[in-house]
């Protein structure tokens, strides 16, 4: 059983009992020892910096001469006799003068069985964009909240826009209950509190933790002293068994970064593997082209390879001589991602001169680079989290859907698919600044209605024979309305025997 | 550029070795997607080779993104003229066998002016030889991106830079105006003049640093290893003794012992620390028990609290 199975099970939404998980079975469990990537979420004054600081201490992360300077730098110290944890982590002069955090940091922490990157994101709302940044890449998301106050507008919202970005995650840390007399009724309200707002997101791995970060009390080392009631595990504990996010729901995907053409004898494509796996032998598609090759090796500077898997940097190299270049997707001939000229997709607009209907912005996506123009057609609502009509440009940290519209053929997956071939970034061409993120949610025709399963014409063909219907002027005008699969000869009997039975 | 690559050169290039556990090698795909990124995206790109460890880790990756290509750019040596003879030696052995495009650049100004970390002090002294070293060397070369070594972990205001950081035709950093970054999606659209810093070392920790050199048996400069040397105590540093540039100072003799380097430098500016890890593995014993961070030794980064944001907003890598 994996972790994340375990975990699920543990999750009781119609009770109000809170359990860490998962706190048996542990021995059964095969730890993913690659690093987790976490983000701290929460509003400002509720203790992210602390908890940050609290785990580099905690870890030993910090060092004698930086412990010296942040002492030295932090003029007085609190009860404890440790030093201001914020100034370890807000190192930008501009930080330390406004003591507040502006822009994402990156922090690491081990312990003996793991390594950690945590991304320390900002709390004001004005800052929002640099919070989509650190989520984007994080397999787990923290949020903070006080005791005192519980749940606030800004967990709510950093809650919505972890959980919009594919976080599965979430660690609910409810901090500074010291200041609450350590209150076991308390710690249940606002967990139960915030399993609603979880799973009401979709996210069905949460894990409540009470906690004092100023103390130490249930981060690194436990806090029974204090609360003997809480039998869960510590912060680290329900790090160290969290699993990392993976990209090998859907079939085969290579976004080609580069063509590599050493010498006339060698021709590979070097990308990294961004969903599946592949192996010499098997057959693949080139999107957008369609063009089908197969696989005759997978090199890499320490030896050609049996097998590749999500997430390695390879070389492939096929078997005959196809158009492939930058920008182009290899993907398995079995599972496929969607071609076409219009997509559906969630945006977070990340700069001050928000998202214009309408304009023409760069995409960028894996390694392709195309034009496209976004349309919103509703916003997001943080404070009810509900949707709302909306056809007008969306503002800077504003939560959109949108339809965008391309000149040539876009290849993508859904994000929730696979977070790599199904994720964006807009440029504005005016600035060059990265305006928005973006989310892939379904593929739209071009008459703009919604491909759906049952609208759609799915045809299973014979690769040579789909070649050649791509290439008639008929099917090219209409190709929007049917999926080609493309099949081996042998399969393709295959459906046609079935097709007799 | 070879014209031909005979099939046989695609086994092994390096002998097999442990291979790398599920961290080491995550960081490593992810430095290897960065590097033909950047290789694909910008038209004249470099990388900035200081000859350290990790240095030399930046450099293994590259020829590991690019085989069995060769490493698609030039490597740049900004040198002030006062690093450790060592570190020259060791550099140039490297450009000659993996058969590098190399450049070194020393700001003529500097040494016209006879700019020197004694008469000129550290902070001067970097400002002059490196960061106007640097400017000078990538606009002669018109380069549009420039790799770095530079990690997230040893210092405050880089925990807080993008990957690809971009810079203005000035070379100036502004902290509060990064693009953001999302995934591993990066916006490489500059105008002319402008620039990308990129770092492939970003996520790395000293340790994995010190671990990946230890499982892929990367050359390293031998100062990194403990040796008996000469070196005097200057200003609380232990200062290496073998240049004779190196004037002694009233009250100051020449001692000896066992020692080694944790960060490598301009000599005068770089203090080593007293060691008897001779091998890889000792090095790394050595590193897991410190409780101080390899910074400690470096004087340019104690100048003030937040100097090395000044001196990356001025263009210092």
């Amino acid at each position: 059983m994996t972790v994340s199975a375990i975990a699920q099970n543990t999750i009781e939404p119609s009770t109000g009992t809170v359990t860490a998980f998962p706190a048996t079975e542990a021995t059964r469990v095969v730890r993913d020892t690659r690093p987790l990537r976490l983000i701290t979420c929460g509003s400002v004054d509720d203790g992210k910096s602390t908890l940050i600081g609290r785990l580099l201490w905690d870890t030993k992360a910090v060092k004698e001469d930086q412990a010296a300077t942040l002492r030295r730098d932090s003029g007085k110290q609190n009860d404890l006799g440790l030093p201001d944890f914020a100034l370890l982590l807000d190192g930008l002069q501009a930080e330390r003068e406004q003591g507040i955090t502006i822009d994402v940091a990156y922090r690491y922490f081990a312990t003996g069985n793991r390594s950690f990157i945590v991304a320390d994101t900002p709390g004001h709302e004005q800052y929002t964009r640099n919070m989509a940044t650190g989520a984007s890449t994080a397999d787990l998301a923290i949020l903070l909240v006080d005791a005192r106050t519980g749940l606030l507008e800004q967990t709510r919202r950093h809650a919505t826009i972890a959980s919009l970005m594919g976080i599965k995650q979430f660690v609910l840390a409810v901090n500074k209950f010291d200041l609450v007399g350590y209150d076991r009724a308390r710690f249940d309200q606002i967990s139960h509190e915030f399993r609603e707002l979880a799973l009401s997101l979709g996210v069905r791995q949460i894990t409540a933790i009470p906690m004092s970060a100023l103390k130490g009390e249930n981060v690194v080392y436990d806090g029974k002293a204090s609360m003997p009631w809480y039998e869960g595990q510590t912060l680290v504990e329900v790090l160290e068994l969290a699993t990392v996010r993976s990209a090998q729901t859907v079939g085969f995907r290579l976004p080609v970064q580069r063509v590599s053409r050493p010498g006339e004898s060698f021709r590979g494509y070097q990308g990294t593997v961004a969903g599946g796996s592949v192996k010499p032998g098997d057959s693949v598609v080139i999107l957008p082209s369609g063009m089908v090759a197969n696989v005759t090796k997978i090199v890499t500077f320490d030896l050609v390879r049996n097998a590749a898997v999500a997430g390695d940097a390879i070389t492939l190299v096929l078997d005959r001589q196809v158009d492939v270049s930058r920008g182009d997707m290899i993907v398995s001939l079995e599972s496929q991602p969607q071609t076409g000229l219009a997509f559906d997709a969630h945006l977070v607009a990340l700069q001050s001169d928000g998202i214009q209907p309408g304009k023409r912005y760069w995409l960028k996506s894996g390694s392709r680079r195309q034009r496209v123009t976004v349309q919103p057609s509703s916003q997001l609502d943080l404070k009810s989290r509900k949707w709302s009509h909306h056809t007008d440009g969306l503002a800077m940290n504003a939560i959109g859907k949108v339809h965008l519209s391309f000149d040539e053929q876009a290849v993508f997956d859904a994000y929730e698919q696979n977070r790599t071939t199904g994720a964006f970034i807009l440029i504005d061409p005016d600035t060059n600044n990265t305006v928005a993120g973006g989310m892939i949610t379904a593929k739209r025709s071009s008459l703009g209605g919604i491909h759906t399963e049952e609208s759609r014409v799915l045809l299973s063909l014979p690769a040579d024979l789909a070649d050649q219907l791509m290439a008639t002027e008929l099917f090219a005008a209409r190709r929007e309305e049917a999926d080609i699969r493309r099949i081996s000869a042998g399969r393709a009997s295959d459906v046609l025997n079935g097709l007799d039975g | 550029m070879p014209s031909t690559l005979p099939e046989t050169e695609l086994h092994n290039p390096q002998t097999a070795k442990t291979p790398l556990d599920p961290h080491l090698k995550a960081l490593e795909n992810e430095a290897i997607h960065i590097f033909r990124e950047v290789a694909a995206e910008f038209e004249k790109p470099v990388m900035l080779y200081s000859v350290g460890k990790d240095s030399s880790v930046l450099l293994h990756l590259a020829r590991k993104a690019f085989y069995p290509g060769r490493v698609p750019f030039p490597l740049l040596h900004v040198n002030t003229g006062w690093k450790f003879a060592e570190m020259i030696a060791f550099r140039n052995d490297i450009v000659k066998k993996y058969d590098l495009d190399f450049i070194e650049h020393i700001n003529p100004r500097g040494k016209a002016e006879n700019v020197t970390p004694f008469t000129h002090g550290s902070a001067l002294f970097t400002d002059i030889m490196k960061t106007e070293g640097l400017r000078q060397a990538l606009d002669a070369g018109g380069f549009d991106a420039a790799f770095g070594g530079a990690r997230r972990d040893e210092e405050a205001s880089r925990a807080k830079e993008r990957i690809y950081s971009f810079r203005t035709p000035e070379h100036r950093w502004d902290p509060r105006a990064q693009r953001p970054e999302l995934w591993n999606v990066y916006n490489g659209m500059i105008r002319k003049g402008e620039s990308v810093r990129a770092f492939p070392l970003s996520n790395w920790t000293e340790v994995d640093i010190w671990r990946y050199i230890q499982v892929e048996e990367t050359p390293l400069v031998p100062l990194y290893y403990a040796k008996e040397r000469p070196y005097i105590e200057r200003d609380g540093m232990m200062i290496l003794a073998e240049d004779p540039r190196l004037e002694l100072q009233p009250g100051e003799e020449i001692q000896h012992g066992s020692i080694r380097f944790r960060t490598l430098g301009d000599f005068p500016l770089t203090g080593a620390i007293p060691s008897q890890a001779t091998n890889l593995e000792e090095v790394i014993a050595e590193l897991e028990i410190a409780t101080v961070s390899e910074r400690q030794g470096r004087a340019i980064d104690r100048d003030q609290s937040g100097s090395m944001e000044k001196k990356k907003r001025e263009g210092y890598f």
